[in-house]
């Protein structure tokens, strides 16, 4: 549905394992993206990204010279000085509390995935574009790690169903990915939709991401 | 090297000639006697620089000798440095002359050690140089018979009758070499007691000191198994980790792109692509169970998420941890969610999990709970004994209520005194 975006978009990757952004760049290839810069760790990244100014930065989480969350810190410093660059975030684990400060400020043009969600190729392009175009890709571990910590539950009053779609919707998902995943109507799914968003008291949004938001919200982040 | 070889081997045959008994006492005659040779002259030492240092008393007074004015300070400093050598080298000979294992003293025990070797260690040396005199003159008494022959044969000719007193000091030096076994045994009983007894430290005090080496080289343990495993999970993060996320996604890359691909080639890639996916969870988990990435970067708190998820049953997880507890303590406690997670999706039939982890004080506390079958013995099940010795290794706490029919709860509770 992308594909007739008319100028090429431009990406940077931050990634320390050659192996892993060769085929990275592969990946983005195919997604008809152009690699603009390929780097090694967080000091690189920031600086290809104040060169290129591209659409879209994909980074490592664990990054030299600490090995920790260097990856978070320089997608936060580009956040905040080059709000027009779309971040995908890629983690060996999932941390919720990394997700919580990435969309503390702002749900568009965010990503955060488990790093072995790149070997889905097709689903991982989708990602890649959504965040491109503004959207939000949370990985299910982020939702479901944040489903964990609730403890008295308003969810319990959601059906085993609505929960499906719960989670779909907070990972970023439109109406038409959810009831792609789910294999039922896109009329169902907007039923599903406004029962959760009723059962929960939340405040009914159109845009993809403003859902999105409203449900971290409600779940803590 | 043959030579002498050849020359123990034949040694060897002559003391198997004697008889049995006899030997016994020879070879236990021939330690005795090392032990006292050697503790001669290690107990010589003291009265030895004590005798030096009243030689230039006079120095302070007097004009001062070759030695200048050092002449007592020096005998006197290392009168007082040789006690703990001689400590040490007493400790030598009680071990490998006599077989027995004196503690080592601390260093503020200097009053026992000075007491041994400048006050009682002369009186032992006087007797060790006795008992030693009475072998000499006792050997030389009962061989006088042999060794006059070597006396200039004018002495004998001028001394006519000197056979008889001879042969009377054989019979006596015979007599005495024969109560020498039981003279030098006496003194080695005596030297062991009064070594004991002053050397070694009460049974409680050593009993204390065994339990502060043992604390120690435990949390040593615990700690170098920890490293060990960190150590591991960097390795297959930095290694196998990234090149299976790589080779699957260039599988994934030839699946989502090669369009035209005869179905049987299409078919092995795919299958291909999904082995390498279960490699990459199965890796995953391999390490989730050694000591993630996430426990010692973020702590405690934030590798639980991970674990409840990934449990087959829904999890509630509840945590209140104000700080960091120490590395070997969140390791433990980890595992600790980690195993309890697994035994009830393995044998509980459970619906739902609680995991609750809190810090209050000094104690971490971490409460598993489930609705299940109840029945869990930590006796049986393997998973659980190695989570109680684990969990003893900080020397924590573990508790576990589990009726048959359930619930089941299993407290854990954590000493985290940093």
């Amino acid at each position: 549905m992308h594909d007739l975006t008319p100028a090429v978009r431009r990406a940077v990757i931050a990634e320390d394992s050659v192996l892993l952004r060769v085929g990275l760049v592969k990946v983005l290839e195919t997604a008809g993206f152009e690699v603009a810069a390929e780097v090694g760790d967080a000091q690189a990244l920031l600086t290809a990204v104040a060169e290129h100014r591209p659409d879209l930065a994909v980074v490592d989480v664990r990054m030299p010279p600490g090995f920790t969350d260097e990856g978070v810190r320089a997608a936060l410093e580009i956040r905040e000085r080059w709000p027009d660059t779309a971040v995908l975030m890629l983690s060996q684990y999932v941390e919720e509390r990394y997700a919580a400060h990435l969309l503390a400020s702002n749900t568009s043009g965010i990503g955060y995935l488990l790093k072995q969600r790149v070997a889905d190729v097709e689903e991982f392009i989708e990602a890649l574009r959504r965040v491109a175009d503004g959207g939000t890709a949370l990985d299910p571990q982020v939702v479901a790690q944040l489903l964990v910590r609730r403890r008295s539950d308003p969810l319990e009053r959601l059906t085993e169903r609505e929960r499906e779609v719960l989670a779909l919707m907070a990972e970023g998902r439109s109406n038409a990915g959810i009831a792609g995943a789910l294999v039922v109507s896109e009329s169902a799914v907007a039923k599903h939709i406004n029962n959760i968003l009723a059962k929960l008291d939340l405040p009914r949004a159109d845009a993809d991401h403003r859902r999105v938001l409203a449900v971290l919200r409600f779940l803590g982040v | 090297m043959a030579s002498w070889l050849a020359c123990q081997a034949s040694a060897y045959r002559l003391l198997m000639t004697i008889p049995p008994r006899l030997r016994r006492v020879l070879v236990r005659l021939r330690r005795d006697l090392l032990f006292i040779g050697a503790g001669a002259p290690l107990h010589g030492i003291p009265p030895l620089l004590s005798i030096w240092a009243c030689l230039h008393v006079g120095d302070i007074l007097g004009p001062a000798t070759d030695w200048g004015t050092l002449g007592l300070p020096i005998p006197l400093t290392l009168l007082v440095l040789s006690a703990y050598g001689l400590t040490e080298a007493q400790r030598w000979r009680f071990r490998s002359l006599c077989g027995v294992d004196l503690p080592r003293l601390r260093l503020r025990e200097g009053k026992r050690q000075w007491g041994y070797n400048c006050l009682i260690g002369p009186l032992f040396g006087l007797l060790e140089l006795a008992v030693l005199a009475v072998l000499v003159t006792a050997l030389a008494a009962a061989t006088s018979l042999v060794w006059i022959f070597a006396v200039d044969w004018h002495w004998r000719v001028e001394h006519r009758g000197y056979a008889t007193p001879l042969g009377y000091a054989t019979v006596a030096g015979l007599l005495v070499l024969a109560a020498v076994p039981a003279l030098a045994g006496g003194l080695v009983r005596l030297e062991n007691i009064v070594g004991r007894a002053v050397l070694c430290v009460s049974r409680s005090e050593e009993l204390e000191r065994r339990v502060e080496d043992l604390t120690e080289s435990r949390a040593g343990a615990v700690d170098a198994a920890d490293a060990e495993r960190r150590r591991i999970e960097r390795d297959l993060h930095d290694g196998a980790q990234q090149r299976l996320v790589a080779l699957a996604l260039n599988l994934g890359l030839a699946k989502a792109t090669l369009k035209d691909l005869p179905p049987e080639a299409r078919q092995v890639i795919e299958e291909a692509h999904r082995e390498a996916k279960e490699s990459i969870e199965e890796l995953n988990s391999l390490v989730r169970g050694l000591h993630p990435a996430v426990l010692d970067e973020l702590g405690l708190d934030a590798a639980l998420s991970g674990l409840a998820v990934r449990a087959p049953l829904p999890v509630r997880l509840w945590t209140e941890l104000p700080d960091r507890a120490a590395p070997a303590v969140e390791a433990v406690a980890y595992f600790v969610v980690s195993e309890a997670l697994n035994n009830v999706a393995k044998h509980a039939e459970a619906t739902r999990a609680e995991v609750t982890v809190t810090r209050l004080g000094e104690i971490l506390r971490v409460v598993v709970a489930d609705d299940g079958v109840g029945g869990a013995d930590p006796a049986r099940g393997s998973g659980l004994k190695g989570l109680a010795q684990r969990v003893r290794s900080v020397d924590g706490a573990f508790r576990m209520s589990s009726p048959v029919g359930g619930p089941t709860t299993m407290t854990v509770e954590l000493p985290c005194t940093t």
